[in-house]
């Protein structure tokens, strides 16, 4: 559930917040152990040809969330300090345009365990694959790939406990376990005792000489979704319709990062390069056509998506990348008393092609280009231009890989 | 819990009972000073490279394993390591390195910093809020420093402390008099003007008497532009200038062009063990450094 509290109000209190730090600069010690604060500003020019929607065979799925025109990109504000020498806390708010406030992360790690592990617990983004942890300030395109956007409705946060241990040895081996309520889709949120869903992922990484690094990871992620409701699915008789799934949802992933510098000087010029697969069972029951016939029978599904990107600097400041993504829907087995109903084999292969410039005067400024040929949706292609700017203020925290 | 979980995971990963310190060294010049203090008694793994720019290092695998290993953490300090070092130390689950841990170490605490900003603005560039990092270019910055690491070497490995006592000095002795030459060496660029690229050199032009007339780069961190080039130019032709410095892993080609269109000498300065072929050492770093700087000055 989203706790959304008026945009007016969230201004206030940052004013406020900005106003009483001011006024204690002036010979306050309490001022000195102010977290860090941070404040990401980003916006979008969308040039679409067609209303973004679900990709052919993802009816069930979330959609790539693009606009049209000129768009506030959401307004980021990050908060995190020590707690004590035990624990670290760290917030990220997404100041929503339309008004609203979501609490995106909201965890404490432990920062005194020692012997390699981290344990993490409140609101997170999963471990899982690479992506899913970098913020979207962070991301080398605009958008997510298609398979974040369609089988993780971009990325996967969950409220829960997360563990991690780090292996003694001079190649980097991490290996993850977390347990959580299941609130991101695939998971649908239940009032229930214990997890809802529960997710295990391994690294392993290391140097190639001073030049190269890479990282390769497998990620297993399990909920379940009970009566998980999608609109606009089309069925045999090309009508939409509202679906209800009810079942188990198993992912499978795996990941892979390359990185390359001249003489491991990463400012002047380097190549990325980075894959991920996932893979998704889904089992369950389906009831078709909630608002009119009504029938459950059982429903069955292996869905695939990939992308493969690269993303090059040329020279100071100067970027260029491409990403090429891919989606297989599946053939769905379908009960026999939906098999008249349901479209058990779409035929069809979305797949996305994107082409991105960007330019950063600074690491704390970056300017974006980005052309896509969308062919997600059978027989409508979409050539999408976007523009963007991302910006951070205050308190800028490291990066990860 | 804890205790079950180590005794499981030992089973699989038995670590070889070595008696030296791992210690894990930000940039060449610390992981010199941390072999000479220590000799054998340390294994050093040295994060960066000569060539790299250490304020833009990724926080990558390898780095984060090495710290989970590490008994100590040597580095600059002062936020020269800010983009990547706080990711490495959290990731790596190393509860003795964290910053105000036992086996922490930050040369900046023992130095007297130069151009700390009255100003705090990113309106200025990449400007670090406790000075200038770039202290490792003036060697009388090593003898606080070397005592102080000295201390933390020998308490985090006492049964040696002699060793490293009798270490740290030796290393004051011949340090000292390995000043004493480098500056009679230099006496001749005393009050020399000089351009900088990057503004990575006030504790060498303070230590030396350099003087320093432009910077290439407009703001500190920021590509030199062109408009920024033909301005440098402007100032040369009123205030002339020797040669232009930049440090071994910086871009060559603003010094270059302006080192063509002023006439000056264009010097590359190793900046820190690994930068040239005889700065293999921390002596080899100093005596390549007037070395070169001599012989920009013909």
């Amino acid at each position: 559930m989203r706790k959304q509290i008026s945009t007016s109000a969230a201004i206030a209190a940052l004013l406020f917040q900005s106003a009483t730090a001011t006024a204690s600069n002036v010979g306050n010690i309490d001022n000195s152990f102010n977290p860090a604060f941070s404040l990401i500003l980003s916006g979008l020019y969308g040039q679409l040809q067609q209303t973004p929607s679900t990709a052919t065979g993802f009816g069930m799925n979330p959609a790539p969330d693009h606009t049209q025109g000129f768009n506030l990109g959401e307004s980021e504000m990050g908060i995190s300090a020590n707690i004590d020498p035990q624990f670290r806390g760290a917030a990220t708010l997404a100041l929503d345009p339309a008004g609203g406030l979501s609490v995106e992360n909201a965890f404490v790690q432990t920062t005194a365990l020692g012997d390699g592990m981290n344990l993490k617990f409140g609101r997170f983004f999963s471990g899982l694959g690479y992506l899913n942890e970098v913020h979207a300030h962070a991301w080398d395109f605009v958008d997510q790939p298609l398979v974040y956007a369609t089988f993780w409705g971009n990325q996967l946060g969950e409220d829960g406990v997360q563990f991690k241990w780090l292996a003694p040895t001079d190649t980097f081996i991490e290996i993850g376990g977390e347990m959580g309520k299941g609130r991101g889709f695939p998971g649908t949120e239940r009032v229930k005792n214990g997890s809802g869903a529960g997710g295990l992922f391994a690294h392993i990484g290391d140097d190639i000489g001073i030049e190269h690094n890479w990282r390769m990871g497998a990620s297993l992620h399990q909920t379940r979704r009970v009566d998980a409701s999608s609109t606009d699915v089309l069925d045999l008789a090309g009508n939409a319709v509202t679906n209800v799934f009810t079942g188990d949802s198993q992912t499978a992933g795996l990941d892979f990062v390359w990185k390359y510098a001249p003489n491991g000087n990463v400012r002047d010029s380097y190549v990325k390069f980075q894959s991920e697969f996932f893979q998704r069972k889904e089992s369950g029951s389906l009831t078709y056509d909630t608002a009119g016939v009504n029938v459950t029978d059982t429903f069955a599904v292996t869905q695939r998506g990939l992308y493969v990107q690269s993303v090059y600097q040329f020279i100071p400041h100067w970027r260029v990348g491409a990403r090429y993504d891919r989606l297989d829907a599946g053939v769905a087995q379908v009960g026999v008393l939906n098999a008249g109903n349901v479209i058990h084999d779409y035929a069809y292969t979305p797949t996305r092609t994107t082409l991105m410039l960007d330019y950063s005067p600074s690491e704390f400024s970056r300017l974006r280009m980005q052309v896509a040929r969308d062919d997600s949706i059978a027989t409508i292609r979409d050539d999408q231009f976007l523009l963007q700017y991302v910006m951070s203020l205050g308190a800028h925290g490291a990066h990860s890989y | 819990m804890r205790k079950f979980l180590l005794i499981f995971l030992s089973l699989f990963f038995i670590t070889p009972a070595d008696a030296t310190l791992n210690v894990f060294a930000c940039e060449p010049e610390w992981a010199a000073l941390t072999q000479e203090l220590a000799g054998d008694k340390a294994s050093v793994y040295t994060a960066t490279g000569a060539l790299q720019d250490p304020h833009r290092i990724e926080a990558r695998p390898s780095l984060i394993a090495k710290a989970r290993r590490a008994n100590l953490v040597v580095c600059s300090g002062a936020e020269l390591e800010v983009a990547w070092l706080p990711v490495v130390l959290r990731e790596s689950g190393n509860a003795a390195t964290r910053p105000g841990g036992s086996g922490y170490f930050e040369a900046a605490d023992f130095v007297k910093m130069l151009e700390v900003p009255t100003r705090l603005d990113r309106g200025e560039g990449d400007v670090h809020a406790q000075g200038n990092p770039h202290f490792q270019t003036d060697p009388r910055n090593f003898l606080p420093i070397a005592d102080a690491l000295s201390k933390q070497l020998i308490k985090l490995d006492a049964t040696n402390a002699s060793e490293y006592q009798h270490r740290l000095t030796a290393f004051n002795t011949k340090w000292r008099s390995a000043i004493a030459k480098w500056e009679a060496q230099a006496a001749p660029l005393k009050g020399v003007a000089i351009v900088v690229q990057h503004q990575g050199f006030p504790y060498l032009n303070a230590w030396l008497g350099l003087k320093e007339v432009a910077i290439l780069e407009a703001k500190p961190g920021m590509e030199p532009s062109a408009a920024h080039l033909s301005q440098v130019l402007n100032t040369l032709q009123k205030q002339p200038a020797k040669m232009v410095l930049r440090a071994a892993y910086q871009d060559e080609r603003p010094s270059k062009w302006i080192a063509e269109h002023a006439h000056l000498n264009a010097v590359t300065l190793p900046y820190t063990v690994g930068g040239s072929d005889t700065a293999k050492d921390l002596y080899g770093l100093f005596d390549d450094t007037i070395a070169k700087l001599l012989a920009g000055n013909q």
